[in-house]
C-alpha cells in the first residue's frame, strides 16, 4: 500500500502534458483567459509604476535643502537687502543669498536656452521678484522654517521643492488607494477567470475523473494536471502584461513626459529585470488559487 | 476477502435499502447477487467501492474497513477492486488501448510496465487486434470486454460487475460469464449482480439473493430452478 501511495511525483511529466493538452483544447476559453489576466496585470503594474515613480520624485524633492523667498514689491532694493539680518536669525537656517531680480532674470533666460530672445523684451519690466536662496540645515524642520520666514515683515512668499513633495504626497496617496483598489478587484476577477476556465475544463472531463476516481486514483492525480493549466495560463498572462507593460511604460516615458521636460521617470532597462519575478509571480499565484478553488469544489462529490 | 456485519443502509432516514445483512466471501470465489428491482444489489456494491458507508454495521473489504475509512484512503482500498459497469462508462475519444491504459497511470504506474500490461489484458479479453479502435467502433458485447479489461488491468483482487449482461445478447452473455470464470480461474475474486436467470442457472456457482434489503438465501447452485417463472 505504501509503495503505492508514493508514486505521484514521478509522473510530473505527464501531469504537464495533460495540462497543455487541455488549454490547447479550449483555445479561446484559454486565449480569452490569459488576454483577460494580462490586462488586469497590466493595469495593475501601470499604476504600481506610476505610484512607484511619484516616490522616487517625492524622495528627491523632499531631500532638497533650499527654499526661495521672494520679497514683497512694495519693498524697496534697501529694505529688501535689509531682511537678510532677519532671516539669517532663524535657527535651522544655514546659508541665506540674496539675488536681485537683474540676476534671476539672467539666471531664467539662461535657462531657456535658444528661446531667450523671445523674452529679452521684457527685461525693462522684469516680471521677477528680488529673493532669497535660503539653504536649511534640516530638512526635517523645513514646515517650521517656512513658517519663521513668511512672518518676517516683507516677505512675500516662499517657494521649495518641498512644498511640490508635499503636494505630491498627496497625488500619492489617492495613486496607492486607487492601487489597492485594482489589486483587489482586478485580482479577483483574474481568480474568478481561471476558476471558470478550469471549471470548463474539467466539465468536459467529468467522465474520466468518474472513472479516476473509480479505479483509486488520488485527488492530488486528479487535480495536478488542472493546477499546471490554471499556472500555466496565470504564467502566459503574466509574461503577456510584462511584455504589454514595455510598450504602454516606454510610450509613457518617451512621448509624455520626455517629451513635456516636466520631470523625469525611470528607464524601462532599469525596471523590467525586477517586474520579472513580480509578474510572472503574481501569474502563477493567481493561476494557482483560481485551479485550486474549483478544483476543491469539484471533487467533493 | 469481503465481509459485511450486520450491515444497515438508509437512503435520506427512510428508505431502507439494506437490513440487517451479513456475507462473507473468500479470496478466489465466484459469486452471483440476484433480487428483484430495488431489493439493494446496487447498494450492497457501492458500500464495498465506498462509495456509499453503511448506516450501521461493518463493512471489511480487502483488509480495509470501509464503515472506517478515511476520505484520502479511499483510492488504496478502489485499488483493489475492479468494477464494470453495465453502461461501460468507456471513454469516447480514447482508443481501447488508452482506455485501459488510463487507469493504469491513473494509479501512477510507470509507462514501461504499462506498455506490457495493456496488451496482455487486452489479449485475455480477446481484443488484442481491437486495441487502436475507438469505442464506438466497437459491438456492444466488445465494448463490454474493453470494460471488463480496464477493471481487470491493475490486478484487483475483486472483480464486481453490476449488471454486466445488461445490453447485452443471450449468446454474448454466456460469452461474457465465460470470460469472467475464466478470469476467476485465474485467481480474482469475481461478484456478479445479475437478472439473468438462464446463467445463473447454467453455471454451478454460489448465489445470494437479496430481497427488500435482506439476505433470503445463499447457496450454492441453480437458485431459480426450483422457482415457477414469473414476469
Ligand atoms: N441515492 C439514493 N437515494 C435514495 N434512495 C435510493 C438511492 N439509491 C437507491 N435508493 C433506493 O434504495 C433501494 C435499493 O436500491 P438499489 O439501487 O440498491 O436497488 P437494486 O437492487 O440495484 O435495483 P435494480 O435491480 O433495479 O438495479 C431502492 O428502493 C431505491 O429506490
Ligand atoms: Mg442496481
Amino acid at each position: 500500500m505504501n509503495q503505492l501511495k508514493n508514486k505521484t511525483l514521478p509522473n510530473i511529466g505527464y501531469f504537464i502534458k495533460e495540462g497543455i493538452v487541455s488549454i490547447k483544447l479550449h483555445g479561446l476559453m484559454s486565449f480569452a483567459a490569459v488576454t483577460v489576466i494580462g490586462a488586469c496585470l497590466l493595469i495593475i503594474c501601470t499604476f504600481g509604476l506610476v505610484a512607484y515613480n511619484i516616490d522616487l520624485l517625492i524622495d528627491g524633492l523632499a531631500s532638497q535643502n533650499e527654499i526661495a523667498v521672494f520679497i514683497d514689491e512694495a519693498m524697496t532694493r534697501e529694505q529688501a537687502v535689509a531682511l537678510q539680518a532677519a532671516i539669517e536669525s532663524i535657527p535651522n537656517v544655514e546659508q541665506c543669498t540674496f539675488v536681485p531680480k537683474e540676476e534671476a532674470f539672467d539666471a531664467y533666460l539662461e535657462m531657456m536656452g535658444e528661446d531667450a530672445y523671445i523674452m529679452e523684451d521684457l527685461r525693462e519690466d522684469n516680471p521677477l521678484r528680488d529673493e532669497y536662496r535660503v539653504v536649511m540645515k534640516d530638512v526635517a524642520l523645513h514646515d517650521e522654517t517656512v513658517d519663521a520666514i513668511k512672518k518676517i515683515e516683507g516677505v512675500g512668499a516662499t517657494n521649495s521643492e518641498k512644498e511640490i513633495s508635499d503636494r505630491l504626497i498627496q497625488i500619492k496617496t489617492v495613486v496607492n488607494a486607487v492601487s489597492y483598489a485594482l489589486v483587489a478587484l482586478l485580482g479577483a476577477v483574474s481568480i474568478f477567470i481561471i476558476s471558470n476556465t478550469i471549471k470548463l475544463a474539467m466539465f468536459a472531463r467529468k467522465d474520466e475523473i468518474a472513472i479516476m476516481k473509480m479505479v483509486g486514483a488520488t485527488d492530488g492525480f486528479i487535480r495536478a494536471p488542472f493546477v499546471v493549466e490554471g499556472m500555466t495560463l496565470g504564467l502566459l498572462g503574466g509574461i503577456f502584461a510584462l511584455l504589454a507593460e514595455w510598450g504602454v511604460y516606454d510610450f509613457i516615458t518617451e512621448k509624455l513626459v520626455a517629451s513635456s521636460g516636466l520631470f523625469t521617470m525611470v528607464g524601462w532597462g532599469e525596471l523590467w529585470q525586477g517586474l520579472l519575478p513580480l509578474m510572472l509571480g503574481a501569474g502563477v499565484v493567481i493561476g494557482i488559487l483560481g485551479s485550486t478553488m474549483t478544483i476543491r469544489k469539484f471533487l467533493r462529490v | 476477502m469481503i465481509e459485511l456485519q450486520e450491515v444497515y443502509k438508509v437512503y435520506d432516514g427512510t428508505t431502507r435499502a439494506l437490513n440487517g445483512v451479513s456475507i462473507k466471501i473468500e479470496d478466489g470465489e465466484f459469486v452471483f447477487v440476484v433480487g428483484p428491482s430495488g431489493s439493494g444489489k446496487s447498494t450492497l456494491i457501492k458500500l464495498l467501492s465506498a462509495e456509499l458507508k453503511p448506516t450501521e454495521g461493518k463493512v471489511l473489504v480487502n483488509g480495509f474497513d470501509v464503515s472506517e475509512l478515511r476520505r484520502r484512503d479511499i483510492p488504496y482500498l478502489r485499488r483493489t477492486i475492479g468494477v464494470v459497469f453495465q453502461d461501460f462508462r468507456l471513454i469516447d475519444n480514447k482508443t481501447v488501448y488508452e482506455n485501459v491504459a488510463f487507469v493504469m497511470r491513473a494509479v501512477g504506474t510507470p509507462t514501461r510496465i504499462i506498455k506490457k500490461r495493456v496488451p496482455y489484458v487486452l489479449e485475455l479479453v480477446g481484443l488484442k487486434n481491437k486495441s487502436r479502435r475507438l469505442p464506438h467502433q466497437l459491438s456492444g458485447g466488445e465494448q463490454q470486454r474493453v470494460a471488463i479489461a480496464r477493471a481487470l488491468v491493475n490486478n484487483p483482487d475483486v472483480i464486481i460487475a453490476d449488471e454486466p449482461t445488461g445490453n447485452l445478447d443471450p449468446s454474448r452473455s454466456v460469452e461474457l460469464m465465460m470470460l469472467l470464470e475464466k478470469i476467476n480461474k485465474l485467481g480474482t475474486t469475481v461478484l456478479v449482480v445479475t437478472h439473468e436467470r438462464e446463467l445463473v442457472n447454467q453455471l454451478e456457482k454460489r448465489v445470494i439473493a437479496i430481497e427488500r434489503g435482506s439476505i433470503i438465501s445463499d447457496r450454492t447452485g441453480g437458485y431459480y430452478l426450483d422457482e415457477p417463472v414469473e414476469e
